[in-house]
């Protein structure tokens, strides 16, 4: 690559040859209020799991929305599910629905990886 | 053997659909846990059975559950239950007695009008004659009603009901034509014999005029036979085997066999047990929202048709307003719980990150809930009114607030939420405690449940201000507001506790009565039970409610769960409060007046 001096961390470019849009795209389809999101973080400012540790709903859709799903795993299992996220969310985005899609499309993505 | 040949395809189905039922229930039984076949054992010889009997004379019989819904629908199911029931019963007795003895052929008492052709002579016979006669009117009045039924059902109470399946419409027929065809050929052949009684004899010698009664009267046996048949034959695939399944239902439930959170026998049971009444579409609020696939007979259905998807899984919003009203008495929110455990079994969360810890030592506990987070009036006003009333506590989830857990119970994490459990007892019980005040009906409904806390009283803040006043902790005054209360599901069907709020609330204010209360409180459209369900949806059941909020005139809606509050603020002007709100404007305006400071109300 060239350099022009400057670079770019790898955490912030999306490599869209490691891009899995697959889980992005199921739960668009089963949960269409997804695609309301307007990236606030109102989800996130409120997360009962997130004052306990770093976990992040906000990164959590920036994840599957560059289709990296590598660490989404570990990062969905923190959530708690108490379900502060949709009461608070401006565009009344079913978000509980959405976590429970994550966890259960995860391991079905992940599976189908190691079959490959 | 001098069984005639139309008896036959009677004798195939009785006995296909007693064996049929003994190996099922072998199956079902055999697939419960050790210490519910324990249970079983020990209690078979008790006065437990004697109580199921009852209950299923009661209940399967009789149909008291239905008559308390509804009068028409209850006679109509009695009619044909203990109708027939009695038809059998006086058939046997009339037989024993005509044959002086208990050791006769079988079908001879389920045909004995053309067994016995010779006409009543005796009082009593006559007596058993004009019997079965009169049960059988009784029982075609049940039969009218349920023709009727099928094109208005509205007289019964039922706004909707169920959409029969092949099997159903097959076993209906049978059901539908075993009387009258017994009703026509035991006419006919009291044209021939005149041994009828009142209702069949007028009708024979009617027929006689005109029939050559004769040569049809073996034909006619044979349709009342083969309608038994087809009966007992399509039981098993209809809705029908419910009435063998509920029994067995009430006799293992009479013994403590309760529903644990895996799918096992007892759920089986529970799932043939439904009658697919459709009394539970009626109770549904997700109606309102057009939601008109995922009720719980439909839920039902798919679990016996193992066809059960997670659309329809997750789409109920567990307010348990079907289960109060299920006439079979089905526990169905835990039904669902249960399916939603064994389908998210795979995908439990670990919560490495939740750490234990010393907690403060403290006399009560306070754990204010996700919900009452969101909701910081609550939590203020609880918080004034423990300072006020000078309690020693420690408000456990002020910063780092794990959940109860009970959410992911909802949702089908079983061993997720146990992980929560385990760590939130260990902090509760470090306090060295003796109460735990909850400020959420939903986190108190799992602490009762689910949490094994000895030693520690769990109490909704409900029951905890009620103590206050009742100790003279706080003070009260009864300001002029006509108020009316919501039950929130979790709270009342789920937890049972209805009156502690309502006596609570009468030293502040006014309530105003209404029929939906209690037992019968609507469901705010909140619910965390559900994760399908969309907001607009929500908020169309949550419109519905305030709607009939609204027809009482209320100056107040008065609540004691945090997210129902949440819910109703955001659909109307009316002022909504929790409870809490209620106890300590009330204090704080009992302390101004006190204070001769005048203030606007």
């Amino acid at each position: 690559m060239v350099s022009f001096g400057f670079e770019l961390l790898d955490s912030k470019r999306i490599d869209y040859n490691k891009s899995d849009g697959r889980l992005l795209n199921e739960i668009l389809e089963k949960e269409p209020s997804f695609k309301r999101c307007i990236s606030c973080g109102g989800c996130t400012a409120t997360c009962t799991a997130g004052s306990l540790t770093n976990f992040n709903i906000r990164k959590i859709n920036l994840m599957l929305r560059h289709g990296q799903t590598e660490g989404l795993e570990k990062e969905i299992s923190k959530c708690m599910l108490c379900g502060k996220c949709f009461l608070v969310c401006p565009r009344d985005i079913n978000l509980r629905n959405v976590i429970m899609l994550i966890k259960k499309g995860v391991l079905k993505y992940n599976t189908e990886k190691k079959k490959i | 053997m001098d069984i005639p040949f139309f008896a036959w395809p009677f004798l195939l189905g009785i006995t296909f659909i007693i064996v049929f039922f003994i190996i099922i229930s072998i199956i079902w039984i055999t697939g419960l846990s050790g210490i519910d076949r324990v249970r079983i054992r020990k209690n078979f010889f008790t006065v437990k059975t004697f109580q199921a009997i009852w209950e299923v004379f009661r209940e399967s019989l009789i149909h008291r559950k239905m008559y308390k819904r509804n009068p028409v629908l209850g006679y109509m199911h009695m009619s044909f239950a203990f109708g027939w029931f009695l038809l059998i019963v006086v058939g046997h007795i009339e037989a024993a007695v005509h044959y002086h003895t208990l050791n006769f052929p079988f079908w001879k008492s389920i045909f004995f009008r053309y067994a016995e052709t010779n006409p009543p002579v005796t009082f009593i016979a006559k007596a058993f004659s004009a019997a079965s006669d009169f049960l059988l009117i009784y029982i075609f009045s049940g039969v009218f009603l349920a023709l009727y039924k099928r094109f208005n059902s509205k007289p019964f109470g039922m706004k909707k009901t169920t959409h029969l399946k092949t099997g159903d419409k097959i076993a209906l027929i049978g059901l539908w034509l075993i009387f009258p065809t017994r009703y026509v050929c035991e006419s006919i052949t009291a044209g021939i014999y005149h041994n009828g009684s009142f209702f069949t004899q007028p009708t024979g010698n009617f027929l006689a005029s005109f029939l050559p009664l004769q040569s049809i009267e073996l034909a006619s046996w044979w349709v009342y036979s083969l309608s038994l048949a087809v009966f007992f034959f399509a039981l098993p695939v209809s809705r029908y085997m419910h009435i063998p399944v509920e029994i067995l239902l009430i006799f293992v439930r009479k013994y403590g066999v309760r529903l644990k959170k895996h799918v096992n026998g007892y759920t089986r049971i529970q799932t043939f047990a439904c009658s697919r009444c459709g009394v539970c579409l009626d109770s549904c609020q997700m109606i309102k929202a057009n939601i008109n696939n995922s009720q719980s007979v439909y839920f039902l259905k798919q679990i016996r048709g193992r066809k059960l998807n997670d659309e329809q899984l997750f789409n109920c919003l567990l307010c348990g307003r079907c289960q109060k009203d299920c006439p079979v008495g089905l526990d169905l929110n835990d039904l669902r719980i249960t399916q939603r455990i064994e389908s998210t079994k795979t995908y439990n969360s670990k919560y490495d990150y939740l750490k234990g810890g010393i907690s403060p030592q403290a006399d009560v506990v306070y754990f204010t809930g996700c919900m009452t987070h969101l909701t910081p009036s609550i939590k203020k006003a609880m918080l004034n009114v423990l300072d006020y009333a000078n309690i020693n506590y420690w408000f456990m989830d002020k910063d780092e607030a794990s959940c109860c857990g009970r959410p992911l119970m909802q949702a089908g994490q079983y061993e997720a939420a146990k992980k929560l459990i385990r760590n939130n007892t260990e902090k509760i019980l470090s306090s060295g405690a003796k109460i735990l005040l909850v400020s959420c009906p939903i986190c108190y409904q799992i602490f009762n449940e689910d949490y094994k806390l000895p030693g520690v009283k769990v109490m909704h803040h409900s029951e905890y201000l009620l103590e206050l006043v009742n100790q003279g902790l706080i003070p009260t005054i009864k300001l002029p507001v006509n108020a009316v209360y919501h039950d929130p599901c979790t709270l009342g069907r789920g937890s049972h506790i209805y009156e502690p709020p309502r006596e609570l609330l009468k030293n502040y204010l006014s309530l105003i009565p209404m029929k939906q209360e209690k037992e019968d409180a609507l469901c705010c459209g909140g619910s965390l039970g559900n994760i399908k369900i969309e907001m607009d949806e929500r908020k169309q059941i949550r419109d519905d409610v305030l709607d009939t909020f609204k027809s009482y005139n209320p100056d107040q809606i008065i609540t004691a769960c945090p997210l129902c509050k949440k819910t109703f603020a955001m659909g109307t002007d009316i002022e909504i409060h929790d409870l809490a709100e209620v106890v300590w404007k009330g204090i704080s305006r009992k302390e101004h007046l006190d204070k001769k400071i005048r203030l606007p109300i």
